[in-house]
């Protein structure tokens, strides 16, 4: 079925526009704003990186076919994902997952977890039979390092954080899903725990082979995990390259002011300038035109003020968009 | 020593009552805050960070209650303070922003009339005046005047963070308790705010306590950084000791437990659970976790020592020498 060279993701060209209410003055609002980017069929965790309003959600959004694109379109195994929820949605619901910030609220909390588990084999046809059902319920488990005994009778209120965690994640593991979207998963986890989800995503790559889109504003933990990052500014995606391109050799002005002003776990790796205040905008301001970093940046001439720059490869892979390499 | 404290707290504890008895948040914190000094209240969630501020600044409300304590401020002990007493300290001798606190922000009232409001609730000036303190307060923090005239929803993240740091430094108070201000920003706007922070320190000599469970803002700002594991302070020390040599076994996991642009390295996080305030774990409350545990951790809560100058640690590995 699968052509070869085939991305296991691609997005050409998506645009979102939200119609805005008061606060925009009715105006259009462009959330995503021609974003293209694609992810290879290998197991790979790519980072969508980028600060609140940069779409990054939306972009999720569109992925999992919460929200429809109103520009360009997106292909999951080269078959527009509009297609596959008209033809076969529950396959694609089994192909990708969603993994959520707050893993507490995702379960119906008068269920058991055995119950839950039960539900989501049954719900893919996952087994043929009950005791195949348990058997891949604790293989499961027993990968995530839960102990099938402790936690199958029990409530999700009545596991702690780390467990539900896992058990998330255990769930995922029982569907074998292609592509995990996972937005900002591990943003509210202590740090202790963050590590271990973040080794268990490594793990779902080399050992399953599951692909992940991992979104998130923070690129430490971006650097830990993905081999390749996109990065987005309120909308646009302004540099894409392998992670230790992106972080080693940032060659957007946007992507470089992030990566600098990073707090490193180092006291003696002190931020060394100060960032001019004043400079800094003091709103939240959204370029008609030009690029959308232009306020901020300092390069910025008239071009960028006037004209959006492309985004151009500048040698191995490497894409940036910003007049400066043009 | 020889050093002048501006904040002591000994013996804290701040309980909660529950049906199954007390949960025993902040139990028995002792520490030190010196003059002019950032100092770090480090340590995840649960560990009873919030809370102990919280008591500090005499806002535990029921079930919640201090059981137990000292926290001498220039010398007076707040908890002995009557409400109006301590009505005169908040705002003007110490000023607490609270997490979260630039959502509470009206979003249909100019920022100078909240900033007014404020000063003028805790403070017996003119609206002129306070209009005139809310000026300088701004300018003090390098914020443009034009952000008076605007609305919550028009300034960014950072900048409404600011704004709440101007307004509890308008009345220059000694010390600033921030509760986890950058946690909701983004890396620009959370260095905006951090180095706003260290401005007045640097250049009003405010002291500050930064509640914070970001390993790296406290190694990005503090001067001294206390580690708190289950409603104790297990470390405290200056900032590049606790980070270079960490003592405790939980600060060193938690050290180890964060990725980095700056070194690509394996990281393990710490193995088990933190543990809940209402069953805390007999001995050294780590022990479950600890790698290095030993009988006496299990049986014996061990003290908060300086073993080093200057740098204490509450564990049995340093015991007797």
């Amino acid at each position: 079925m699968k052509m070869e060279g085939t991305s296991l993701l691609e997005l050409r060209n998506v645009t979102k526009i939200f119609k805005g209410g008061g606060v925009y003055g009715g105006k259009e609002f462009r959330a995503v704003d021609e974003v293209s980017f694609s992810m290879p069929s290998e197991p790979s965790i790519l980072a969508l990186v980028g600060e609140s309003g940069s779409g990054k959600t939306t972009i999720a959004n569109m992925i999992l076919g919460f929200l429809k694109p109103d520009g360009g379109d997106i292909f999951f195994k080269g078959e527009s994902v509009t297609s596959w929820l008209q033809r076969k949605p529950k396959e694609y619901r089994r192909k990708v997952q969603a993994v959520f910030q707050d893993p507490y609220e995702i379960y119906n909390p008068s269920y058991r977890v055995d119950r839950i588990l039960k539900l989501t084999v049954r719900k893919f046809n996952l087994a043929a039979s009950e005791a195949e059902t348990m058997r891949l319920i604790y293989e499961a488990l027993e990968a995530l390092e839960l102990r099938p005994q402790d936690v199958l009778g029990r409530y999700p209120h009545q596991l702690s954080g780390g467990e539900r965690q896992r058990l998330m994640l255990a769930r995922i593991l029982l569907i074998k899903p292609e592509l995990i979207v996972a937005d900002e998963p591990v943003s509210m986890l202590d740090v202790s725990l963050r590590a271990v989800f973040l080794n268990y995503l490594e793990e779902f790559k080399s050992k399953y082979g599951i692909s992940c889109l991992y979104i998130t504003h923070d690129f430490n933990t971006a650097y830990y995990i993905a081999d390749k990052a996109v990065v987005l500014n309120l909308g646009r995606v302004v540099e894409i390259g392998s992670m230790e391109e992106i972080v080693l050799r940032p060659l957007h002005p946007y992507t470089q002011m992030l990566i600098s002003s990073i707090p490193l776990p180092d006291p003696k790796m002190r931020w060394k300038e100060r960032l001019e205040l004043r400079k800094l905008q003091v709103k939240e301001i959204r370029p008609e035109k030009g690029c959308p970093f232009a306020l901020r940046c300092p390069h910025a001439t008239k071009k960028c003020e006037e004209v959006k720059p492309p985004l151009i490869d500048v040698g191995g892979g490497h894409m940036v968009a910003c007049h400066l390499y043009g | 020593m020889g050093r002048n404290s501006i904040l002591e707290v000994k013996n804290l504890k701040v309980y909660y009552k529950t049906v199954f008895g007390d949960a025993r948040v902040v139990d028995d914190v002792s520490f030190t805050v010196y003059r002019s000094e950032i100092f770090g209240i480090a340590g995840e969630s649960g560990c009873g960070k919030s809370t102990l501020v919280e008591g500090i600044y005499r806002l535990v409300k029921p079930p919640g209650y201090i059981a137990g304590g000292e926290v001498l401020f220039e010398g007076a002990d707040l908890l002995k303070l009557s409400e109006n007493e301590m009505r005169e300290i908040r705002w003007k001798k110490i000023a607490y922003i609270p997490q979260g606190a630039m959502s509470s922000l009206n979003p249909v009232l100019r920022v100078e009339e909240q900033m007014i409001d404020a000063i003028i609730d805790h403070s017996d000036v003119s609206r002129e005046e306070a209009l005139e303190i809310a000026r300088r307060a701004l300018s003090e923090l390098g914020l443009p005047e034009m952000v008076l005239r605007m609305y919550p929803h028009e300034l960014s993240g950072g900048m409404k963070q600011r704004v709440i740091i101007a307004t509890a430094y308008a009345l220059h108070p000694e010390l600033i308790i921030a509760d986890e201000p950058v946690t909701a920003l983004d890396v620009v706007s959370s260095r905006e705010v951090l180095q706003t922070l260290s401005e007045l320190r640097d250049r009003h000599g405010t002291t500050v306590i930064l509640v914070a469970h970001d390993m790296a803002v406290h190694a990005e700002v503090d001067d001294r950084l206390a580690v708190m594991y289950a409603g104790k302070i297990i470390e405290v020390g200056k900032v590049d000791k606790v980070f270079y040599d960490p003592l405790h076994p939980y600060t060193k996991g938690l050290i180890d437990s964060i990725p980095s642009i700056a070194k690509k390295k394996m990281i393990k996080g710490i193995p088990g659970i933190a543990p809940s305030p209402l069953n805390w774990p007999p001995g050294c409350r780590f022990h479950p976790r600890c790698p290095y545990s030993k009988d006496v951790c299990r049986s014996e809560a061990p003290e908060l020592k300086e073993v080093k100058p200057g740098h204490l640690v509450a564990c049995h590995l340093y015991a007797g020498d």
